[in-house]
């Protein structure tokens, strides 16, 4: 898959498989005034290497970008990240040794999946519905480990508009899940990229705040509100966390870039951040929409995906005897790519699933795309029915991830000459 | 000597492309020769004509650089390249095609049915797919008719499967091989102008059927090279992939894939079966080309000068007196 991966960035392809925000309204003149200015007054400290755990003055930012979402760690807490990424990296480095069970959601966000098993997690994922992680199924979990005398190191969530399923945890999932990690002295690791690109629909306390920062740990970044670019990101973590953070991000690139940092403070200084922020997840929002209706138009009726109140991704789900990473293949030869659902999922799931992007495409491209796709879906699905001689009921209207729809659905029976579902 | 390296391109094996082609490039430079590397793209006949190369060494895999197309369009620029010429690599990229090219020449090859799309759809050969499986027999391998990789390739034990190995094959062509599956060891022979370079055994490590993934990532899969075989085993299947060799016209270098069927009992003759042959194999550093010459004590620049030679040689055999 990963070789087929790399044929999406043919310039060529409509790439609905990217997770890139847009950058095409991003103001030249404010970028090369901001690094203009770093580069007049800050020559030195902005060539220079910084501190490990970052700059003040980026903290001072990042606990701007916090209080937005009403959170108020302790500036102390902060440590400054190459990228979101890093800060999940350093915390899985932190705590996990090989073989210590991890749980995340199924599916996960696919730049976890190699972090997970590079460090060598038991790795759980836990089924999500239309509201997120099912908390009934993750305490199902949780009982069956404590029976084999285990304990998870942590839960990773990324509870808004979620990557790859693009779902939201539900404000009562969250108070649930907090609780529950109180109860049981659980960490859990919140990575929360996309929390200000709401689209609809009332802003949702995120855990750190519910929690406070106890059993918490926060993971943010500046790749979707700023700049994937510079790669900055953050963790708050408590004091000795943050202390083996510190230590395993020495080891591994002594510092975040001070030049980037620089820009970073310049920019908060200067501009209304949250002005951009709102004119990205303005185009966001109609370009999901855009996407929406085209799947509404163009993929077949036996197919479903989520509808996101912000962020960057739909998950599609298809017919199960649709393997997406060999449907991959097929849209290629039709110059369009996804990404397809294996690569949330670290036990094979996921097969007939597809990631879709809506944030780096014009609107243009996101409706071509989403014909192309939906054309190769259809071409299968009839040829699976004129293999078969079977013809699979429509999806349900609704169209949600929710699996108890889906079961009862199957459970419709149907003139089935081979079953639906393979044994896996 | 200038040499022009084609690499990448649009086929689904581009990846796997551009590492054989970074590789030959960094030996054609280690003998000395000045190489240019150039992506099959648009721009690609005018810069080969810009940069007029002394010889072309086709690195591409799957359609478009495996098939005669690149080969069709070196021949109209009089350009020499390596590997096998235009009706060869027609034949070998088709795998029915090379089937039957195979089984009229007495080449042992395993049973096979062929599909394309438009037989279901139009002519109705869902209905026929129990008298596939009466006479392939179950399980067998449903694979596309047109990757050079085993891209779409899908191993099938019971009825249920079929439908979904069949869309998952027609993904990548528009006719698939349904093929009976030989239990056996998997071997590959490389062969530069005629001579077999020692046989190479795949053993897979943890998958039930050798993948794309496990064939280019180290450690998936063990090759052992010179592969275990008796004196009587090694000579039927260097026979089997010469007679592969003539029978498809090849020409330079190929890489003949078969399985050395399980015996039935000891005293049974052994059985190659030929599955298909690569016109451009793989030559990144977990490919078997390369190990198979590193057996034969041929480093891999030497082989990449023989295979340059080879290419020069045949073209002034081609050029008339």
């Amino acid at each position: 898959m990963r070789d087929l991966m790399e044929i999406t960035a043919r310039p060529d392809v409509i790439s609905l498989a990217g997770g890139l925000p847009d950058l095409s309204t991003f103001p030249p003149e404010s970028f090369a005034a901001r690094m203009t200015r770093v580069a007049y007054e800050s020559t030195e400290e902005a060539l220079q290497y910084g501190p490990t755990e970052g700059f003040g003055k980026t903290k001072a930012c990042i606990l701007e970008v916090m209080a937005a979402e009403n959170m108020h760690p302790d500036i102390d807490d902060v440590t400054v990240t190459t990228g979101g990424q890093q800060a999940i990296d350093l915390i899985a480095k932190t705590l996990v040794d090989p073989g210590d069970p991890v749980i995340c959601e199924a599916p996960t966000y696919p730049g976890a999946v190699p972090v997970f098993s590079s460090y060598e997690a038991e790795t759980h994922q836990v089924e999500m519905d239309g509201d997120g992680m099912r908390i009934d199924l993750l305490e199902d979990l949780l009982e069956r480990l404590a029976a084999d005398g285990q304990r998870p190191k942590f839960i990773y969530s990324v509870p808004n508009f979620q990557n790859p399923a693009g779902v939201t945890l539900s404000l009562e999932r969250r108070r649930r899940l907090v609780e529950l990690a109180r109860e049981r002295e659980l960490l859990i690791v919140e990575d929360n990229p996309y929390g200000l690109l709401r689209f609809e629909g009332d802003h949702l306390p995120p855990l750190y705040q519910l929690d406070g920062g106890d059993y918490v740990l926060y993971v943010g970044t500046f790749s979707k509100i700023l700049s994937p670019g510079i790669r900055l990101g953050w963790c708050v973590t408590p004091p000795p966390v943050t202390k083996k953070i510190v230590l395993g991000k020495q080891a591994s690139d002594l510092c975040t870039s001070s030049l980037t940092q620089y820009f970073t403070h310049e920019w908060f200084a200067e501009e209304p951040w949250q002005d951009y922020v709102r004119e990205v997840t303005q185009i966001y929002r109609s370009r999901r929409d855009v996407m929406l209706e085209s799947l509404a138009r163009f993929f077949p009726p036996q197919a479903s995906w989520t509808e996101p109140a912000g962020g960057l991704f739909v998950w599609a789900t298809l017919p199960d005897y649709i393997n997406t990473t060999d449907l991959l293949a097929k849209a290629l030869g039709q110059n369009v790519a996804f990404v397809p659902g294996e690569a949330a999922y670290l036990d094979g799931r996921g097969t007939a699933s597809m990631r879709l992007n809506f944030s780096g495409s014009p609107e243009e491209q996101i409706r071509e795309g989403v014909r192309r796709i939906g054309a190769v879906v259809s071409e299968q699905v009839e040829l699976y029915e004129t293999i078969t001689g079977e013809h699979a009921r429509p999806a349900l209207s609704g169209r949600g991830v929710d699996p108890e729809e889906d079961t009862a659905e199957l459970e419709e029976p149907a003139a089935t000459v081979l079953p639906l579902r393979k044994p896996r | 000597m200038r040499v022009a390296v084609l690499k990448g391109g649009r086929s689904l094996e581009r990846a796997v492309s551009l590492r054989s082609g970074a590789r030959v490039e960094e030996a054609l430079r280690s003998l000395g020769h000045e190489a240019v590397g150039l992506d099959a793209d648009p721009s690609l006949a005018q810069r080969l004509k810009d940069e007029r190369p002394d010889v072309v060494f086709i690195a591409l895999h799957g359609p478009g650089g495996e098939d005669g197309t690149i080969q069709e369009l070196l021949e109209i620029l009089g350009l020499p390249y390596c590997g096998p010429g235009v009706a060869a690599c027609v034949r070998c990229m088709d795998k029915v095609l090379a089937k039957h090219e195979m089984r009229a020449a007495g080449v042992p090859t395993a049973d096979w049915v062929a599909f394309n799309s438009t037989a279901f759809s139009e002519l109705g050969a869902a209905e026929v797919i129990d008298d596939i499986e009466e006479r392939i027999g179950l399980p067998f391998v449903v694979k596309p008719a047109a990757q050079g990789s085993s891209l779409g390739v899908k191993f099938v034990s019971n009825r249920d499967e079929v439908p979904e190995a069949l869309i998952a094959a027609l993904s990548y062509a528009d006719r698939v091989l349904i093929e009976r599956y030989i239990a056996g060891q998997e071997l590959a022979v490389s062969v530069v102008d005629g001579e077999p370079l020692p046989i190479v055994e795949a053993v897979p490590k943890d998958e039930d059927f050798f993948n794309f993934e496990a064939r280019y990532e180290i450690g998936r899969t063990e090759y052992i090279c010179p592969a275990k075989l008796s004196a009587e085993e090694e000579t039927a299947v260097r026979d089997a992939a010469l007679r592969t060799w003539s029978a498809l016209g090849l020409e330079g270098f190929a890489r003949v894939d078969l399985i050395l069927a399980e015996p039935p009992d000891d005293a049974a003759t052994p059985d190659p079966q030929v599955l298909e042959v690569n016109a451009i194999p793989g030559l990144t550093d977990t490919s078997l080309m390369p190990i198979a010459a590193e057996a034969a004590g041929v480093a891999f620049d030497q082989l990449v000068e023989r295979i340059v030679q080879l290419a020069l040689k045949r073209r002034s055999a081609s050029i008339p007196s």
